[in-house]
This record gives structure tokens, sequence and C-alpha cells, in this order.
């Protein structure tokens, strides 16, 4: 599957060009320290106040913000966090909302009524709002933004994933693998699982992009991973103040956050057309 | 009709009384001293003592959320723990000023979209049909707050056509950029959508019939294939009204608009958590009241879900 999948999207120029925005995104996350250290050989934390706010040049190749730091050793910096709390909520809330929506589609009665409750509950916040709420409670930082963004999330995945175990309990090789004497985890796990698969993926992949907008919007408004540690949500509002002065330092971490969301979404859509038989013409 | 009205209202009782459960144990969660959180250190000692005793703070968990229902029920949310004002007034006096902001960015968005859609689904595979997918896939990617300084570098402090921020009286000026970006998210979605529904309908019988009659292709397409169209567009639009509350706190907090969004922000900055949990409440609610009108009214409009939920 994967292997026709990535055969395909050689021919696809959009998601080819996505799929290399996304390998060199993982890759910089992976390596910041050394890139930031002897690539660019730019501290992103080091404030040189000689140099505030100095345009893209040849010293700082994307110029410097408020402080006098490299913005590009930032932005390198800041891309470990928004691809970790991105990749981190959607595991934790497909997780979650893989167990929950399973036990929900396939048990039904009282089990699904009660969960669904649930579900309908977490649904029925305005997403932002809900994690705004929990982050305030919490001591900000990457654990937090992390835990908001999958409290705020989970329950979409559940919805889904129930919907998925509901229509599979009844196909004939789930009856077939009851009459034989499975017991029930096995049915889910080794069953239902396994063909709810490619559309968790489709899902999955659709939502990432939202959860690294989620991440740079709490970190925007001061909730997310706390100062010094750059997030590119957070460099953007540490130097709104300067934006018609200087505004390489707003406009650069905010076009990497676009261009790394639309990566994520345009292979999230070309998945979905690809392993969603309702998008197969 | 009214079977169905009570029904729905009945189901969203369970909902409500979660969304309350799940601030409570926010409220909760936060300190040791859940009076305290709510009414804030400049409260006169009667305050305390009367909020205190119906909270009911040495009692147990379950009963601190009944004496908690108890007061939101007396429209009791707490006072801000700088101002001292009720939570419950400034949340009734901003909240026209978000729904003013939120109609002018729906407008934007309905209308950018649907005629977005069209364009790129009559002209499927050239040139503009790329673009505007690329426009509505750029929509749902570029985060709002960062669109919002953009359009206000752009359009306030670099060509000066529209004031930067603030409400300026009503003046609809003030009322452009910050409706734009907050309409920028669903005018994407509306977009796609209205593309997709397009598409479906441009393959249809009645379409070749059209054409075939002669008439020009403004008119199928304008008339025949978009009537048809609607249904999934008008439904997405109706079930994304409540998360233009997300958009709201970004967008008021960068353009200075004096709405329930800029509140929360507020809020948050001092840790002012009568006023977060108020907001967040509030939103939670306001979600829930507008879910229940938009299902509420196709049940009224269209005849095909109607017999569906009777049978």
């Amino acid at each position: 599957m994967i292997k026709t999948l990535v055969k395909d999207s050689t021919g696809n120029l959009p998601v080819l060009i996505a799929g290399i925005v996304v390998a060199l995104l993982a890759l910089t996350a992976l390596f910041s320290p050394l890139l930031t250290a002897y690539v660019i050989k730019q501290d992103p934390l080091a404030m040189d106040l000689d140099s505030l706010r100095v345009p893209p040049g040849k010293a700082h190749l994307l110029g410097t913000d408020s402080k006098g730091r490299d913005i590009l050793s930032r932005i390198i910096a800041g891309s470990r966090i928004s691809l970790a709390v991105g990749l981190a909520a959607t595991a934790l809330s497909l997780t979650i909302g893989v167990l929950l929506g399973l036990a929900a589609g396939y048990f039904g009665g009282a089990v699904d009524a009660v969960l669904s409750q649930i579900f309908d509950v977490f649904l029925a916040f305005p997403s932002l709002l809900l994690a705004i709420g929990i982050s305030a409670v919490l001591q900000p930082g990457l654990a937090s933004a992390m835990l908001a963004i999958t409290l705020v999330s989970w329950a979409g995945f559940a919805r889904l994933v129930r919907g998925i175990a509901l229509s599979l309990r009844e196909q004939t090789y789930v009856e077939a693998s009851r009459a034989l004497g499975a017991s029930s985890a096995r049915i889910l796990f080794r069953h239902i699982l396994p063909n709810a698969l490619p559309l968790l993926l489709v899902a999955a992949s659709l939502r990432v992009g939202g959860f690294i907008l989620l991440e740079a919007a709490l970190s925007f408004l001061g909730l997310g991973v706390q100062p010094p540690t750059p997030t590119w949500g957070s460099m953007i509002s540490l130097n709104r103040a300067y934006i018609s002065s200087a505004p390489w330092t707003v406009l650069f971490p905010g076009l990497t956050i676009s261009v790394s969301v639309i990566a994520f979404n345009i292979i999230g859509d070309y998945l979905r057309d690809k392993l969603d038989p309702r998008f197969q013409a | 009709m009214l079977r169905y009205i009570a029904k729905r209202l009945l189901l969203a009782v369970p909902t409500l009384f979660g969304i309350t459960l799940i601030t409570f144990l926010l409220m909760h969660s936060l300190s040791g001293d859940p009076v305290m959180n709510m009414v804030g250190e400049r409260a006169s000692p009667e305050t305390i003592a009367r909020i205190r005793a119906e909270l009911g703070a040495d009692r147990s968990l379950p009963l601190q959320y009944l004496g908690y229902l108890k007061l939101l029920g007396q429209g009791e949310l707490g006072r801000s723990l700088y101002t001292n004002r009720k939570v419950s007034d400034d949340l009734l006096q901003k909240f026209p000023n978000t729904l003013r902001l939120a109609a002018a960015a729906i407008l934007f968005a309905s209308l950018g979209g649907i005629v977005l859609g069209i364009i790129s689904a009559a002209l499927r595979g050239t040139f503009w049909d790329r673009l505007a997918s690329l426009i509505s896939i750029g929509g749902i990617s570029i985060p709002v707050f960062w669109l919002g300084l953009t359009l206000m570098l752009v359009f306030a402090l670099s060509l000066r056509w529209l004031p930067p921020s603030g409400m300026g009286n009503n003046d609809p000026a003030y009322l452009i950029l910050p409706a734009m970006t907050l309409g920028a998210f669903s005018l994407a979605y509306i977009a796609r959508v209205t593309r997709s529904s397009m598409i479906e309908s441009l393959s249809q019988p009645y379409v070749a019939a059209a054409r075939a009659k002669g008439l020009r292709e403004i008119a199928v397409v304008g008339k025949h294939a978009f009537r048809n169209s609607l249904i999934p567009v008008v439904t997405l639009i109706g079930l994304d009204l409540g998360s233009y509350l997300n958009g709201a706190v970004l967008t008021e907090t960068i353009f200075g608009w004096d709405g329930l969004g800029r509140y929360a922000l507020d809020g948050i900055l001092k840790r002012d958590y009568p006023v977060i949990m108020g907001v967040v409440l509030f939103g939670a609610m306001v979600f829930v009241v507008m879910n229940l009108l938009v299902d509420i009214s196709y049940h009224y409009l269209d005849p095909r879900i109607r017999v569906k939920a009777e049978s």
C-alpha cells in the first residue's frame, strides 16, 4: 500500500513538493541543534543588543528580531516544538479516540449511549476556547500544550472510529470469527481495527496541520511553550509591535507555519482521494 | 414538528450538563480554593461567605458541583479578579460586538466561498481552478493571527486604505479587515464544498438537457447547477457558525476589537480565571444553541430530512 502511494505521488507535482517539504521539516526538527550550531552558526537564544531588528542580509539570512536574535536559527529551533506537539497530539488523540470509539461502536447499547454522550460534550466546545481553558489551568509548557490539544481533539476521532466499528461489526468475517469463538478483544484488534486503518490514516493526516495551527495559536496567546524557547507562534506575538518597522520579524515565522501546514494538508487531501472509498470517483 | 423540537431540546440537556461538569472540574483543578478563584481576593467578606456557603467548599465534590450549578442557574459566573465586575455582565456587554464581527465574517466567507467554488467547478482543470484550489488550501492552512497581521501591514499600515485597529464608533471601514481575517478559514471550506457539490450537479442529466436546449453556459451553471448544489453548502455554513468563536479570540486580539475574544485574552494574560472560564462556558453554550437552531431550521426547511427523522 505504502509503495503504490509513494509511486503515484511522483506524478503529482503538488503532492511531490508537499512530501519534500514535510521530509525537510522532519529532518530540520531532528537535527535542529546541529543545524543552528554548525550550518548557520547562530545561537537561537543569543541576544545581540547591537543588532536589533537587522533586515535580512548576509550576516543574518532572515534578519534579527526585536531582541537581536537570529530569526532563521529561531525558526529552525522552533520546528522541533511544532512538529513534536503536532505529532504527539495526533498520536495521543488517535489512541484515545480508537479505544473509546471501538468500544462504543462494537459493544453498542448502554456503553455506546454513555460514551457517545461524552464525545458530544467534548465536541460541543469551540476547540480553541476549550484548549485555552485547559492550558490556562495547567503550568504552561510543552506537555500542557500537547495535553490541551489532545483533550480537544480526541472526540472527533472517537466519533469517526465509532461509525466505522458500527458498520464493520456486521460484516460476515466478523460474524465468522465470533462463531469460531474469538474474544471481543481479538475481533476488535485483529479484524475491525486493521480494516479501519486506511480511514484512520486519512483522518489523522488531515488533522496534523490543524494541530500545528492550534499549537501556534496557543503559543501566540502565551499559553504554549514559554520563552526563551522559540516557537513559531510566540515569535510572531513577541515581534508584532514591530510589524511595520521590521516586517520580516513577523513575516518569516508566519510563512514557515503556513508552508508547513499547507504541505501537511496537501498530503492529507491526497491520501483521502486515494484511500477513502467515498472520494473515489 | 413540535415533538421534534422537544426531543432535540431534551437531547441537548445532558450535553449542557456535561459542559458545566468540565468547566467545574477545570476550575476545581486550579488551586486549593475554588471560592477565591471565583470571587477573587478583593471580594467583600459577605460575598465570600455567601459563595462559600452556596458552593460548600468543605463538602464532597459532587455536592460542590451541585452548588456550582445552582450559582450558574442564578446567572452567577463570578467576578473578575481585577475589575471586580460581574463576568456575566461583561459577557453580555461584549457579545453583541463579537456577533457583529462574526456576521460580517460569515457574509464575506459565504459570498467569497460560493463564488470561488463556482468558478473552479465551471472552469475545472484550468489555471483558474488551480488558483482557486490554492486559495482554498491556503485559507485553511494560514494561521488566522498571522493573516490578520499581514492584512493589517499591507492594507492599513502600508497602503493606508483602511484603519489598522479599533472599532471606530461602528464605522464599517473598521469592520473590513477583521471580517476578512475571521472569515478566511470558512471561505476556504465553503469554496471546497461548493466546488465538489457543483461538479456533481454539473454531471447530472438535467444539466445536459439544459445545455441541449441551447441555454447559455452562464445560465446552466448559475441557475440549474447552482441551485441544486446549495444544500451541502448551506449545511456547512450553518454547522460552522459556532467555530467563529475560535477565530474571534485571535482576530479581536489583533484588531483591538472589544468583543468576547479580546476579553478572553485579557483574562488569560492576567490569569483572571473567572473571566477565562466564563468565556469558555459561554462559548460552549452559544455553540450548542447555534447547532440546535441550525438542526431545527433544517428540519423545518428540508422536507426530506423531516420525513427521515419522523419515520
